[in-house]
C-alpha cells in the first residue's frame, strides 16, 4: 500500500477513514483546543533511523515542534513514546535520545513524560518514536487558510529537497560524498520573524509529498489559485544536479525543515532579515495566489504555465 | 562548461520565435520518453508554433514491458528482486512490485545493475534487466562480472529492447503518418547514427539525433524542418554521440546478448527487436533459472494505448484518459511509467 | 528513456573504475565504456556507467549557432 508515502493516497486516506470518523479537520496538523492551547501528535518511521543531518530522535523534535508554531504557537512541551524492537543497540538509543535532547533545548521544548516498549524481534523496524506536543498561542494571532488572497505572496524558508536527497542517497546506498545532509530542523523562530515583520496569513511545513503537493491541498481547501515561478526555486546546486540523475522533482520531495509562508503586505527588509538566521538564509518568495487560474501553476523558466499536480504516490528514483 | 547554458530561456525562446516563419503543418515524432519528459516540463509542445506538431513514439522501456513478468517475480519468494525504481509500479494482475514488497517481499530498488551485484554478494539475486541499448552495456557489464567471479548467487532477467527495429515496424504502419523523428540522444551514444539509416531510404522521412535539455529539443525541430526536402539522418548532439557509437559497450552487447523477438506491450510482436542471454551465459539467465512467464496479459479494449504508441492518437483522445486511467490507477501501459506518453499527458500536457 | 547527466571525472581508480563529481558531490561509476577518459574530462554519466566523454568543443560550437546573450540579470530580492 502506498497510503502512507504521504501524498494524494494519504489525503485520502484520512479523508475516507479518519476525518469522517472523528470528524476532523484534514488540513490541520495540531489543532488549538481552547484558544491557547495547541496540541499535536506525531508518528515517526524514517528508515534508516540515523542520517546524515539527523536521526529519527532529531526529527521526532523538529517535526513536532513545527506542527505546534505553524499556526504561530510558541511550541513548550513534547512527550514521546518509543516502541524497540527486541535486540536494538543500547548506545544506537542513547545517541538518539540524546539528540532529542539537544535538539529540544535549541527548540527551547522540555521533554516532560514518555512511553517504552519493546517488541518480539521482527514486529517493529528498529525504533518508532510517537510524540505529542503541546504548545502555546499567543493572543491576537489567528493563522488560517481561510484569510489568503489574491495577491499574497509565498514564502519559502530555503533550499527543497534536502531531507529526500539525503535519505534516498542514505536508503539506496547510492554512496555519495559528502553525503547529502537533511534540512531537518526546528522552524519556530522562522515563524517568530515572519509574524513580527509580515501580515502571516497561513504557514504549512512543507514535508510528505514536498511543496507542490501541500499547494495542492492548500489549493482544494480553499480554491485558491496559486502560481509557482520556476526561476525563483531556491535548490541546491548538488540536489539539482541529483534530481536530474535520479529522475526526481524537488517540487515533489520531502523537507524537514521547510514551510512555506502565505503572507500579505511585509516590511521591506523581510528577506534581508531571514536570510541572517541560520535556518532561512535561502528564504525566496516562490510564487503568489491569484484568481486568474484555479489550482496550482508553475510559471517555467521558458515563461509558459502549466499545471502543478498533487503528487500520485512517493518519488522513487529512476532510470527512465 | 556550464551546461544550464542549454536551459537558458533567452536562447530558446530565440530559436522558436525563428521556427514561426515556418507555416506548414508539420509532425515530429520524439521516439524517447525522456524526450515526451523534457518536452512536457519545459512545456515545449505549446510554446512550439502550432502547425508544428509533436507526437510521442514507444520510448519507455518500462511501458512496453509485458504486466505477467510481474506476477511471475512476486511468486519467487525465496529470491531477492532488484530493479529500477521505474519498475516499482508496473500492475500485475493483482499487485505491483511495491505492493508485494510492502507484503513482505524482498524487492530493492537499485540504480545500477553494479548495486545489484553487490547484493548478491551474501543472497540469491534476480536483477531485472529492463532497457533499450543506453541500459544494456552496464546490464552486460554485471552479467559478465557474475560470470568471472562464478558468482552463481546473481542472474539478470533480460527484457532489454531495440529502438531501430522497432522504428522500422512502427515506420511500417502505413496509418502513421509523421514528418521526421527526433531520435533519442542516450541510446544514440551507444549505437551511433549508422542503425537508422535505412530510415530515410525505406520511409523517406528524416531523424535528428539530439539531446534532452530544452535548446537541445527546439534545435532539434529546427534542423529537422530545414531538412524536409532532404530527409537524412542528423546529429545535433555531437557533444555526446559519435558517429560510430561506442564500440567499447556494442562489443559488450554482443559478447552477452543474441537478438530475439520481443513483445511490446500495446504493439505486439517485433521482430529481432530484443535481446536474451547467450547460452554461454546460461548461469546467469533468470528465464533458464527460474519459472517466469513473459506471455502478455489481455489488455483492457478499451485502452488505445497501441494508437498513442505508434503516435496515431494523443492520449486525451483515449475515452479513459484521466477519467479511470489515471498514474494512481493506470489501466494502460501508457499511464505506467512517469514517462510514458498517457502519464507524461496527465502530468504536464492538460 | 534513458537519464543521463554531464559528471566530471576527478580520479581514475583500478578495474576501470573512477569517481566523478556531481554538483560537488562525488560518487564512484564505472569508466569500463570511456577508458581514454582523463581527469577533467566530462562524461555522460547513466546508471553509474560513463557512456560516452562529452566534447566540450561540440557543446561550444552547439551553442555558438546562437548570438550570444548575456545571462539575465540577478532577480530583483524584494516584496
Ligand atoms: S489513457 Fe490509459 S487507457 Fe487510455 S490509452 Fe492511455 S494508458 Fe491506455
Amino acid at each position: 500500500m502506498s497510503h502512507g508515502s504521504g501524498a494524494a493516497l494519504t489525503r485520502q486516506l484520512i479523508k475516507e477513514v479518519f476525518a469522517g470518523e472523528f470528524r476532523i479537520s484534514t488540513l490541520d496538523d495540531a489543532v488549538c483546543i481552547d484558544g491557547s492551547l495547541t496540541v499535536t501528535t506525531d508518528a515517526y518511521v524514517v528508515n534508516p533511523i540515523f542520517f546524515p543531518g539527523g536521526d529519527i530522535g532529531k526529527l521526532s523534535i523538529t517535526g513536532t515542534v513545527n506542527d505546534l508554531c505553524m499556526n504561530g504557537s510558541r511550541p513548550a512541551y513534547i512527550l514521546a513514546s518509543f516502541i524497540l524492537e527486541e535486540g536494538f543497540a543500547i548506545d544506537q538509543l542513547h545517541s538518539i535520545v540524546s539528540s532529542m535532547q539537544s535538539t529540544a533545548e535549541e527548540a527551547g521544548v522540555q521533554i516532560i513524560a514518555g512511553d517504552t516498549k519493546v517488541v518480539e524481534k521482527g514486529r517493529c523496524d528498529g525504533l518508532y518514536i510517537t510524540t505529542a506536543g503541546i504548545g502555546f498561542l499567543p493572543g491576537g494571532i489567528h493563522l488560517d487558510a481561510g484569510k489568503i488572497r489574491s495577491g499574497d505572496k509565498i514564502i519559502v524558508n530555503g533550499t527543497l529537497g534536502d531531507h529526500a536527497i539525503a535519505i534516498i542517497n542514505a536508503r539506496q546506498q547510492l554512496g555519495l560524498t559528502p553525503a547529502p545532509e537533511s534540512d531537518c530542523a526546528p522552524l519556530h523562530e522562522v515563524i517568530r520573524i515572519l509574524l513580527q515583520n509580515t501580515n502571516l496569513k497561513f504557514a504549512r511545513d512543507a514535508t510528505r509529498g514536498g511543496v507542490a503537493t501541500i499547494l495542492n491541498e492548500i489549493c482544494d481547501d480553499t480554491g485558491l489559485g496559486i502560481i509557482i515561478d520556476e526561476s525563483s526555486l531556491p535548490v541546491k546546486y548538488s540536489t539539482r544536479v541529483l534530481c536530474d540523475m535520479l529522475g526526481l522533482d524537488p517540487l515533489y520531495l520531502a523537507n524537514e525543515g521547510k514551510l512555506i509562508a502565505f503572507i500579505g503586505e511585509a516590511n521591506d527588509d523581510l528577506l534581508s532579515l531571514l536570510k541572517t538566521y541560520k535556518y532561512s538564509y535561502e528564504a525566496a518568495v516562490i510564487g503568489q495566489c491569484t484568481n486568474e487560474v484555479k489550482g496550482v501553476f508553475l510559471r517555467t523558466i521558458l515563461g509558459r504555465l502549466r499545471p502543478l499536480l498533487m503528487l500520485a504516490s512517493d518519488p522513487l528514483p529512476r532510470i527512465c | 562548461m556550464n551546461w544550464n547554458r542549454f536551459r537558458q530561456p533567452d536562447l530558446i525562446l530565440k530559436l522558436i520565435g525563428d521556427l514561426t516563419e515556418y507555416k506548414k503543418q508539420v509532425k515530429f515524432m520524439e521516439v524517447c520518453g525522456s524526450h515526451t519528459m523534457a518536452i512536457g516540463h519545459w512545456g515545449l509542445r505549446k510554446l512550439l508554433p502550432e502547425n508544428i506538431i509533436l507526437i510521442s513514439g514507444p520510448g519507455c522501456p518500462v511501458c512496453v514491458t509485458p504486466a505477467t513478468i510481474i506476477d511471475s517475480l512476486i511468486k519467487l519468494k525465496s529470491v531477492t528482486i532488484t530493479t529500477f525504481g521505474d519498475l516499482m509500479r508496473v500492475p500485475g494482475s493483482h499487485q505491483n512490485l511495491e505492493q508485494a514488497r510492502a507484503q513482505g517481499c524482498d524487492i530493492r530498488i537499485v540504480f545500477s545493475p553494479m548495486d545489484a551485484l553487490k547484493i548478491s554478494q551474501d543472497r540469491e539475486t534476480i536483477f531485472i534487466g529492463l532497457g533499450f541499448e543506453t541500459t544494456i552495456p552496464g546490464i552486460a557489464f554485471s552479467i559478465v562480472n557474475a560470470a568471472k567471479n562464478n558468482n552463481q548467487n546473481f542472474s539478470v532477467l533480460s527484457l532489454g529492447k531495440l529502438i531501430p527495429p522497432a522504428l522500422d515496424a512502427l515506420l511500417d504502419d502505413k496509418d502513421l503518418k509523421v514528418d521526421g523523428l527526433i531520435l533519442p540522444g542516450h541510446v544514440s551514444t551507444i549505437i551511433g547514427m549508422m542503425p537508422y539509416e535505412f530510415i530515410p531510404y525505406k520511409f523517406g522521412i528524416g531523424g535528428v539525433i539530439t539531446g534532452f535539455e530544452p535548446l537541445d529539443i527546439v534545435l532539434g525541430v529546427k534542423t529537422l524542418i530545414e531538412n524536409l526536402d532532404h530527409p537524412r539522418i542528423m546529429n545535433e548532439y555531437s557533444r555526446v554521440v559519435r558517429p560510430e557509437g561506442n564500440q567499447i559497450a556494442l562489443d559488450l552487447i554482443s559478447e552477452v546478448f543474441e537478438i530475439t523477438h520481443a513483445q511490446w506491450r500495446g504493439i505486439g510482436e517485433i521482430p529481432d527487436s530484443g535481446l536474451k542471454i547467450k547460452s554461454k551465459y546460461a548461469d546467469f539467465d533468470a528465464f533458464r533459472k527460474y519459472d517466469i512467464k513473459t506471455s502478455d496479459l489481455e489488455e483492457n479494449p478499451l485502452c488505445l494505448c497501441g494508437n498513442v504508441l505508434k503516435g496515431k492518437i494523443l492520449p486525451p483522445e483515449c475515452p479513459l484518459f484521466a477519467k479511470t486511467c489515471t498514474p494512481d490507477y493506470p489501466i494502460g501501459p501508457c499511464m505506467v511509467s512517469s514517462e510514458g506518453s498517457c502519464a507524461a499527458y496527465y502530468k504536464y500536457e492538460r | 528513456m534513458c537519464l543521463a547527466i554531464p559528471a566530471i571525472v576527478v580520479k581514475k581508480t583500478h578495474n576501470d573504475m573512477g569517481i566523478v563529481c556531481l554538483g560537488g558531490v562525488e560518487k564512484e561509476i564505472s569508466l569500463m565504456f570511456t577508458p581514454e577518459v582523463r581527469i577533467g574530462d566530462w562524461v555522460m554519466l547513466h546508471t553509474d556507467f560513463a557512456i560516452q566523454i562529452i566534447t566540450e568543443e561540440d557543446a561550444r560550437e552547439t551553442l555558438a549557432i546562437f548570438q550570444e546573450i548575456p545571462p539575465a540579470d540577478q532577480r530583483e530580492e524584494k516584496i
